[in-house]
């Protein structure tokens, strides 16, 4: 690592679009380790399409928050130099890909949030985010509908692919109560019409997974105590890793271009 | 009209048969405005330092292609005479399939890539439940016409294609996604 890091100006704004910017990332960059991995040619370009979409997203949203904070840092900054704690994603969406199973339920968890946020985004008092959302939107549609084909496909299909299903819930589900507990960071923006609060997205997110899950033949995993806290910074052992891969180019090679 | 508002529209007119001609790069069988991509051209006087604005609005959020063609866009305004030309990249509203031309989707056909059936109204479309096992609305295959065809991959090539295959002709074909 030969570039330093850059420090950020924190602010309610900024954070609420890291954590959004960030969710989108890491995600894209957990998707595009299927390239040339995934089970069929197929799924091999769905994963790196959604993550396409993903990156594109992250591209915008960073940039916006760049901007807001005023300090001009551009994307690639944002998305590059920062150490681990100014990552605000929250821990599920760094968790390593695990099989296909795993990668589909999350996609499925993921993506009816994000859905979900983008739709309340759209009549954001911020018109550059209404205007991001808007678009990404559509593409949070598609691919909600894509992980639920899977995810009914494999759930309700042989027992190993039922029994992987299963698994997959059983890991990933725990890590869904911390994007649904507010701290002033919704507070602050929910308050300034900026955005919604995320746990004001819990109710829909629960009905359309339980619709999902029956369908599948899935059961909904019990609660647990357990609270990730990648939201806040404070993230799981995969992350640092995970970052390791995603900044050695751009820390290594200042300023490299194609 | 005054010869001054004249020159500007005939000078507006030229500008969009300019990008007429500007080709997708990832599907070079249409223009940029037969996509829709190009929303508006505003031609400036001399007085306010001349050239041209145009508005894109990218097809996908992450769209390689958006680049090259704000790029390709810009060289052929300035190789028409047209410099100083500043491009702006407008999200909202977004781009929808539905925002294709005739002549865009005849294209598109006579290219083989099937065009995109309408676009569902903003929220409508079936997402969970109803919308998982029912089967999608028929396409028709642009090489011999038949609709009996079904979906090889959701996603294709490119960010705005999914993958089909005729159960007629049985040829494969792309089919643009409606957004």
């Amino acid at each position: 690592m030969t570039t330093a890091s850059i420090q950020l100006v924190r602010a309610p704004r900024v954070d609420y679009l890291l954590r959004l910017g960030d969710t989108c990332l890491i995600l894209s960059h957990r998707l595009s380790e299927w390239c040339g991995h995934a089970p069929i040619l197929e799924e091999d370009i769905a994963m790196t399409n959604t993550a396409l979409d993903l990156v594109g997203q992250a591209r915008a949203v960073l940039t916006h928050a760049g901007t807001i904070e005023g300090r001009g840092h551009d994307e690639d900054q944002l998305a590059f130099l920062r150490d681990e704690r100014d990552y605000l994603n929250p821990t599920l969406v760094e968790l390593p890909r695990g099989d296909f199973a795993f990668t589909v339920v999350r996609n499925a968890m993921v993506s009816t949030f994000l859905k979900l946020l983008w739709s309340r985004l759209r009549s954001s008092c911020d018109s550059e985010l209404a205007g991001i959302a808007e678009k990404a939107l559509k593409e949070a549609r598609y691919h909600q509908t894509h992980a639920f084909e899977w995810v009914v496909r494999l759930g309700d299909g042989t027992d190993e692919s039922n029994r992987r299903c299963r698994e997959a819930l059983a890991d990933l589900w725990r890590f869904m109560p911390e994007w649904f507990e507010d701290d002033e960071v919704d507070r602050v923006v929910r308050a300034e019409g900026f955005g919604p609060a995320w746990s004001e997205l819990e109710p829909a997110w629960r009905d359309e997974m339980q619709g999902l899950l029956a369908e599948a033949g899935l059961a909904e995993p019990a609660g647990v105590a357990f609270r990730s806290t990648g939201r806040t910074g404070v993230h799981s052992e995969h992350m640092g890793y995970l970052l390791a891969t995603m900044q050695t180019l751009p820390r290594s090679f200042p300023g490299g271009v194609w | 009209m005054t010869p001054v508002a004249d020159l500007r529209d005939e000078r507006l007119r030229t500008a969009w048969r300019v990008l007429d001609d500007v080709l997708d790069p990832e599907v070079p069988a249409v223009s940029v405005c037969d996509l829709g991509i190009v929303r508006d051209i505003r031609v400036r006087d001399a007085a306010d330092g001349g050239g041209v604005e145009v508005v894109l609005t990218p097809t996908y959020s992450g769209c390689p292609a958006t680049e090259v063609i704000e790029a390709a866009v810009v060289a052929a305004l300035v190789a028409a005479g047209f410099g100083p030309v500043q491009v702006r990249l407008q999200r909202a509203p977004a781009w929808s399939s539905d925002w294709i031309s005739e002549a865009g989707r005849r294209k598109l056909r006579e290219y083989g890539i099937a065009p995109p059936g309408e676009c569902a109204p903003d929220g409508a479309r079936p997402i969970r439940l109803v919308g998982i096992r029912q089967p999608a609305p028929a396409i028709a295959c642009p090489r011999c016409g038949d609709t009996r065809t079904e979906r090889l991959s959701a996603f294709g090539s490119t960010a705005c294609k999914a993958l089909y295959r005729c159960l007629a002709c049985r040829e494969p074909f792309e089919y643009f996604k409606p957004i």
